[in-house]
């Protein structure tokens, strides 16, 4: 029993010793990624916006927009760890929409974390008011929240390690172990046709666990849009490497309340105003363009 | 009892056992070595690694989630106990719908994976903060186990006592709580508490709801930090799990502090004899047919 | 009903799942609980630390992150390529096991003293006295406690859901992303476990009754 103590004790200390080094270094901790590249552009603020819609009224009531965002796609939407900003072009588009719906992008807008398999549910009980965090437009979950867009077209691709020569495509992963999302479009993509790709599947609950697993070795390839592939290979160009050939369509759009076509509308033109006006090429380029994919044009919006 | 089931070691057993102690002390060394050296070959114990600790940014963010961790543990925590108090009344009572109620309550939600049951609360009620539908969740699972564990010490308290009480004209809402409650609590704290280790330890299920608690921040921090080209994983892990297992054991600390207190103080209270404790390795005995401290729900 | 009826694979499959990773995990847990509960108890003092070290540590931590450990960190301690399912056994094992040797140990103090010194002064050894007297008689009083450990962990393989395991978790969570009430999807979860629950307990109070011998 005395050891129990003396381990109690010592675990104590340890946590206290935690607590009392708080008088540590400054800035933050992690391989400098920040070389010099274009700047992410600044948005005007509109005033006096009127839109007949119920979420967007109780946002001006409330006087901050709630985004959903990813945090673990670098380049696209991504937290800062020490900072706590998120940044990436999913960011830059929610800043855009945001300004236009008169709220400061740098001020006026409160993030949320939500992670992929919750989606749905946050934004159909309200929990933010857009949710833009690479979510694919799909009649499956058209029955249960709205989109606006696309804004962007990604496509399904893989992930595989550097020094990985065998997987040149979905066809060469045949007997594979292929990691992806629970839940995810990529995912059943590659269960559902299973005789096609003959690819094993393992189902994990967050992006950066399918990298740490294809890092380790315990998988041989990962699979979901290219757009945040491109992202993980550039944050580590020596481990991964994209294949580089798309086999579907994802267009990206921005998820809203069903029901809400005011809304709806509204983030539409905030999406097109900035695509005309320069902005969504120049946030691109200060963010997704980064990780080594060039500018296509974004897709048609879909106005029904 | 440890030490009755060998003998006190002659010339020959003290040599063999120190062979046995030296090889497989050696053995364990062994294996904590190929440990450390496997994961310094992966460059998750260099320097740099170690280094994230000291920076002021890491240390708030493990704040935040040592208090968030702290905060659902809290509401959770007297909830639930407040939950299993009105439980295993209910249970007790003589009304049979009220008893029928309590009954299957405290068997759904103690059957069903807690992990379910808060993304269940989560998305299928108008709870919109995840902590609340997280701490609510804890409630009803921890509640339906406290019920449990009260219910025990309630019928521990000897019947003559409800009896004499009776006797002397009170009524049955006045014996419950002046006289078989606050011994059934008293009785059955240390048990109580190693529910409630239970109860912290789970606070870090909220990840599948995103409320970011402590182990949630910890992971979070590690997968977008990169050092030298790899997550600082091990490094934050430990910390994080240094952290659980320290507030676990002060918690259980805590309990065991409480029962030799209780122990001491003769407050006349039989029910302290229902938990025959010499040392605290004894507390864990099951002859009365109560579950064990630590075999409690086994969480 | 219908939530039942149209989807019955994918009910079985994580039916079947939830199953044998209880089964696999609690054979595996209930070995290494009775050995380390034997570490615990021996006259090696290595050993004995090491035990205390074990059930410490892995008492006091939460699941989820013994899992991210399995899944993470141990393929870079050892080798790549175990599939999810032994990697969520030996997590759910391994923290299992520390309950059930906290279990065992307290099983053996219950056994008489005088039994282990009338079995010291026959001359048995150690490891005589543990597998030959004392354990037998401490399984009585471990079965109670025991079948609320098993229950745990038939709980506790949810978690197992989110680490790429087909389980009654993740049958939950498709369903809901189909668009189904969740309601009505968490009362046949629901029932799914309650029936392992009931059985488990049920399968306990029968070995009570079959062991149980008036001491």
């Amino acid at each position: 029993m005395r050891l129990r103590k003396t381990s109690a004790a010592l675990a104590a200390s340890v946590a206290v010793v935690l607590a009392l080094t708080a008088c540590g270094k400054e800035g933050s901790a992690g391989d400098d990624n920040d070389e010099e590249g274009p700047e992410v552009p600044t948005y005007t603020v509109a005033d006096d916006v009127d839109v007949d819609s119920p979420v967007l009224k109780a946002a001006q009531k409330r006087g901050k927009l709630i985004v959903g965002s990813k945090a673990d796609q670098p380049y696209l939407g991504f937290q800062d760890p020490s900072s706590k900003k998120y940044e990436g072009f999913d960011v830059e588009i929610a800043k855009m929409i945001a300004a236009d719906l008169g709220f400061d992008p740098e001020k006026d807008i409160q993030w949320k974390t939500i992670d992929s398999s919750i989606r749905e549910t946050a934004v159909s009980k309200g929990q933010v008011d857009l949710m833009i965090g690479t979510y694919t437009i799909n009649d499956e979950r058209k029955k249960q929240v709205a989109f606006a867009g696309p804004y962007y077209m990604a496509g399904q691709d893989l992930l595989v390690r550097k020094d990985d020569d065998a997987i040149k495509g979905p066809d060469s992963i045949k007997g594979k172990t292929v990691c992806s999302i629970k839940g995810s479009t990529p995912l059943r993509n590659i269960t559902e046709n299973k005789s096609e790709y003959g690819a094993k599947t393992i189902e994990l609950g967050k992006y950066t666990d399918c990298v740490k697993q294809l890092v380790d070795g315990q998988v041989d390839a990962m699979t979901t849009d290219d757009a945040i592939l491109k992202g993980y290979a550039a944050q580590r160009p020596d481990d991964l490497k994209v294949v580089g050939e798309t086999f579907s369509d994802e267009p990206y759009g921005v998820g809203i309340k069903l029901g809400d076509k005011a809304l709806k509308d509204a983030v539409s033109d905030a999406i097109e105003a900035h695509i005309e006006n320069g902005d969504y090429k120049k946030a691109y380029e200060a963010t997704l363009g980064r990780s080594g994919s060039e500018f296509v044009d974004p897709p048609k919006l879909d106005r029904s | 009892m440890s030490s009755v089931l060998y003998d006190v070691p002659g010339p020959r057993a003290k040599a063999r056992n120190l062979i046995l102690s030296v090889v497989g002390g050696i053995a364990l060394l062994g294996v904590g070595a190929f440990i450390v050296f496997r994961l310094a070959r992966t460059g998750q114990l260099a320097p740099e690694m170690w280094e994230i600790l000291q920076y002021t940014s890491t240390q708030e963010r493990i704040f935040e989630g040592l208090v968030a961790t702290l905060k659902a543990f809290f509401f959770a925590g007297i909830f639930s106990v407040v939950l299993g108090v009105l439980l295993a009344v209910a249970r007790l009572s003589d009304h049979l719908p009220i008893r029928w109620f309590a009954t299957a309550f405290i068997e759904l939600f103690r059957a069903v994976p807690l992990l379910i049951t808060i993304f269940v609360f989560w998305q299928g009620f108008l709870i919109n903060d995840p902590m609340w539908a997280l701490v609510l969740g804890l409630t009803v699972y921890n509640g339906s186990v406290q019920a449990e564990v009260l219910r025990a010490g309630i019928l521990s308290v000897p019947k003559g006592q409800v009896e004499a009480a009776y006797a002397i004209g009170m009524r049955k809402s006045q014996v419950m709580l002046t006289v078989q409650i606050p011994q059934a609590v008293r009785a059955m704290m240390p048990t109580i508490i190693s529910q409630l280790v239970v109860t912290l330890k789970d606070t870090s299920l909220g990840y599948i709801i995103v409320y970011e608690e402590l182990l949630y921040v910890a992971r979070q921090f590690s997968d977008n930090t990169l050092i030298n080209g790899a997550n600082p994983e091990v490094v934050l892990l430990g910390a994080v799990g240094a952290l659980y297992v320290g507030i676990c054991l002060l918690l259980s600390w805590f309990a065991t502090w409480l029962e030799k207190r209780g122990r001491r103080a003769k407050t006349g209270i039989k029910v302290a004899d229902a938990e025959p404790v010499a040392e605290p390795d004894k507390a864990l005995d099951g002859k009365d047919g109560k579950d064990g401290k630590d075999g409690k729900d086994g969480k | 009903m219908n939530v039942l009826l149209d989807n019955l694979p994918l009910f079985r499959e994580g039916f079947i799942g939830t199953l044998s990773l209880t089964a696999a995990s609690a054979l595996i847990a209930l070995v290494l609980g009775v050995v380390i509960a034997g570490c615990r108890v021996s006259p090696i003092p290595p050993l004995r630390w090491f035990g205390a070290a074990w059930v410490t540590l892995l008492r006091n931590t939460p699941l989820v992150l013994l899992f991210v450990v399995a899944f993470f960190i141990l393929p870079k301690v050892l080798f790549p390529g175990m599939s999810p399912y032994v990697l969520a056994v030996l997590a759910l094992s391994f923290y299992t096991s520390s309950f059930v040797c906290e279990a065992v140990r307290s099983g053996i103090n219950t056994v008489d003293v005088g039994q282990a010194e009338a079995a010291r002064s026959l001359g048995m050894t150690f490891t005589q006295t543990l597998s030959l007297i004392v354990l037998p008689q401490a399984t009585r009083t471990v079965i109670a406690p025991m079948s609320s450990i098993m229950i745990a962990l038939t709980k506790n393989s949810a978690i197992a859901g989110a680490f790429s395991n087909a389980e009654l978790f993740g049958t939950q969570k498709d369903l809901s992303d189909m668009g189904y009430n969740i309601l009505f999807v968490f009362f046949w979860i629901a029932v799914a476990f309650l029936i392992i629950t009931f059985s488990i307990s049920g399968l306990f109070r029968l070995l009570e009754r079959k062991l149980g011998v008036a001491r």
